[in-house]
């Protein structure tokens, strides 16, 4: 089972949804996002998403786009990332993910890429302008190497095509709360339920909510239709306000 | 051949939220495009609102001086002022039967947004476009158009606050708002079907001129074929029908930018790799560490870093040469083209129109046609500044 599973179900049989904070590497600077990191895996997160910069991040919102390219002008690269996290291999409870887009994944060179992510113990990739249709060629490059590919779908995702998702996921279906960006939002679609329900029905994974998540109350409606929350925008903006994740983390615990 | 794939090139590398709509305008291509009723419709349109067929003008003075025979097929004569209306209406028309209500575009020079909300006020439709910040005020007239045909104009602050950030920002309102919006993409770009559909609409350029060089050279083809590329639509609309002629040689001219070493540009077949960007898989100019890097012509239509996929193949099997014209000296086809011929180009188009005054000595004797794809009162503002 990959460890993001393993993770995710051991929170959810504590009675609590698994927590999946999302940060880009190298925020808010190179020496605090280790800190960071730190702080929200005492903090008791499940999975650790960090988000790899690009320059042209269309799934993403205002808060991750401009602090995804301050990192990029701190010259935060995969290097960076990779270098990192082997230097702290083992060190977090919470399983790691990786978050970007293909580009700068495919200049990489896919099989160093899979193989980088191996020695760092990275457990999960999200490529966001990927749907299953160009999937392919980056599964059969990253599972080898322990490396789950995780699914996003959403409102809008047909029944079938989560079937298609479902067939050869691991680790946790990402669940796009919202048609739009990355983004903090004060209330979420009414439809969500129907549509996580049907999810319920296709993965046999956990499920994870993610966009617009802002605080825990959020999600009471929807318990039992998911596993976990996934939050990057909330956490982003409380540190630039000069607070600490731990402290961000309080009332999700 | 893989589905959406020209060779290696090509694809859907968009997030999951937008493959439901494109799915549907796929399934729309499918069945709605070929419609007795789409096409009736389209044909009329382009007939009556655009004037087609466009013109086919040999330009004598300009040939005597350079020793070829220079054609000009003349988009520029269109309504709106370019190639983009055959696009815009074609998408329009069929976005409207499909059921949406709103057209949102993508602008660079402004002659898509033009082209776009002149589709949309003819069709009963909202527009809504996307234009980076510096092009906005790089071109006001075409601003002051859309403005007056009723469409929402958004300056796009982000990145370069160029064709790529309006790009990326329409993409981003389409996510959010695609039950009743069609995403009327302007080039011959983007994740498919848009390459196909775009192509679809504008292979009417090189099958109109075609018959008309012929028409008027008693059946021969022309020696060389010359589009500008940015996206890359007019070219792929010029190129199309002349693809399978062997004899014909086909140039797409890229922009250089000021052609300075380690300038930025707008050639990403000539100066690129191979990379994913706006859902396609394609030449890009990008860092080795795969960030997309600013792109410049002093021709805002060509002023984007990425390249229709169905050009990037066309380069890989060594049908089409692409080459480059810089800043300099398509301002000098543009002034050569209006003194000489009393037609002003669009600086986009003078690249190609630069192609032939720059290679003049390997194409003395041979005929020349060049898609002449808008007209550049748009662009009197930028040569007020320069000139």
């Amino acid at each position: 089972m990959n460890p993001m599973q393993t993770k995710i179900e051991e929170a959810n049989k504590q009675g609590k949804a698994g927590l999946i904070p999302f940060l880009p590497a190298g925020f808010p600077t190179r020496d605090q996002f280790w800190k960071e990191l730190e702080q929200l895996d005492a903090a008791g997160a499940s999975v650790i998403e960090i988000g790899m910069p690009f320059s042209d991040p269309v799934a993403d919102g205002p808060v991750v786009e401009k602090a995804s390219l301050k990192c990029l002008d701190d010259g935060i690269n995969l290097q960076w990332i990779f270098d990192g996290l082997k230097e702290r291999k083992g060190q977090f409870n919470a399983a790691i993910l990786l978050m970007g887009y293909l580009n700068p994944v495919y200049q990489y060179g896919l099989d160093e890429f899979a193989a980088d992510c191996e020695a760092a113990g990275v457990s999960g990739l999200i490529i966001a302008d990927m749907p299953i249709e160009e999937a392919g060629f980056v599964k059969e490059a990253i599972e080898p190497h322990g490396v789950a590919l995780v699914p996003l779908v959403g409102l809008n995702t047909p029944k079938e095509r989560m079937k298609l998702y479902a067939e050869n996921a691991s680790g946790f279906c990402y669940f796009v709360s919202v048609l739009g960006t990355t983004g903090q939002r004060e209330s979420l679609p009414t439809r969500i339920k129907a549509k996580l329900t049907e999810a319920k029905e296709v993965f046999d994974i956990p499920i994870a909510l993610g966009f617009g998540i802002k605080h825990p109350d959020q999600l009471t409606e929807f318990d039992g239709l998911l596993d976990a929350a996934v939050f990057g925008s909330a956490l982003i903006t409380h540190i630039e306000d000069g607070k600490s994740s731990a402290e961000f983390m309080e009332p999700w615990k | 051949m893989k589905k959406g794939y020209f060779g290696d090139f090509g694809g859907q590398f968009i997030p999951e939220l937008l493959m439901p709509p494109l799915l549907e305008l796929e399934e729309a291509m499918k069945t709605i495009l070929p419609s007795e009723e789409f096409q009736t419709r389209f044909t009329q349109m382009l007939k009556e609102n655009v004037g087609r067929p466009s013109t086919l003008t040999y330009c004598p003075r300009i040939s005597e001086q350079l020793g070829l025979d220079l054609w000009l097929k003349r988009e520029d004569l269109n309504h709106s002022g370019a190639h983009k209306i055959n696009n815009t209406l074609g998408q329009g028309l069929l976005a409207k039967m499909m059921g949406k209500e709103v057209l949102l575009a993508e602008t660079g020079a402004g002659m898509h947004g033009v082209a776009t909300t002149v589709a949309a006020a003819m069709l009963g439709m909202k527009a809504v476009i996307y234009m980076g910040a510096t092009d906005v005020v790089r071109q006001a007239p075409n601003v002051n158009r859309m403005r007056l045909m009723g469409a929402e104009i958004i300056a796009v602050e982000s990145g370069t606050k160029t064709l790529k950030d309006a790009i990326n920002e329409a993409l981003r309102r389409w996510l959010a708002d695609q039950e009743n919006t069609h995403y009327c993409f302007g080039t011959a770009a983007g994740p498919y079907p848009f390459p196909d559909l775009v192509r679809e609409f504008q292979q009417i350029i090189s099958k109109e001129a075609r018959q008309q060089f012929m028409d008027r050279n008693d059946g021969k083809l022309p020696d060389t074929v010359v589009a500008c590329v940015g996206g890359g639509s007019n070219a792929i609309g010029m190129f199309h029908h002349f693809v399978p002629d062997e004899s014909v040689k086909i140039v797409g001219v890229e922009a250089a930018g000021t052609g300075e070493p380690g300038c930025d540009d707008s050639a990403p077949l000539d100066h690129g790799s191979d990379g994913v960007l706006h859902g396609m898989k394609t030449k890009l100019l990008q860092t080795e560490e795969g960030q997309i890097l600013p792109s410049h012509s002093v021709a805002p239509g060509l002023d984007y870093p990425g390249v229709g996929p169905e050009h990037a193949h066309l380069q890989a099997i060594g049908r089409v040469d692409y080459t480059t014209i810089n800043d300099a000296q398509a301002i000098n086809a543009f002034k050569m083209l209006s003194q000489q011929e009393g037609i002003i180009p669009a600086l986009e188009s003078s690249h190609a129109v630069a192609y032939a005054i720059e290679h003049k000595e390997e194409l003395q004797g041979k005929s020349v046609l060049v898609c002449l794809s808008g007209r550049g009162d748009k662009d009197l503002g930028i040569l007020d500044e320069i000139l």
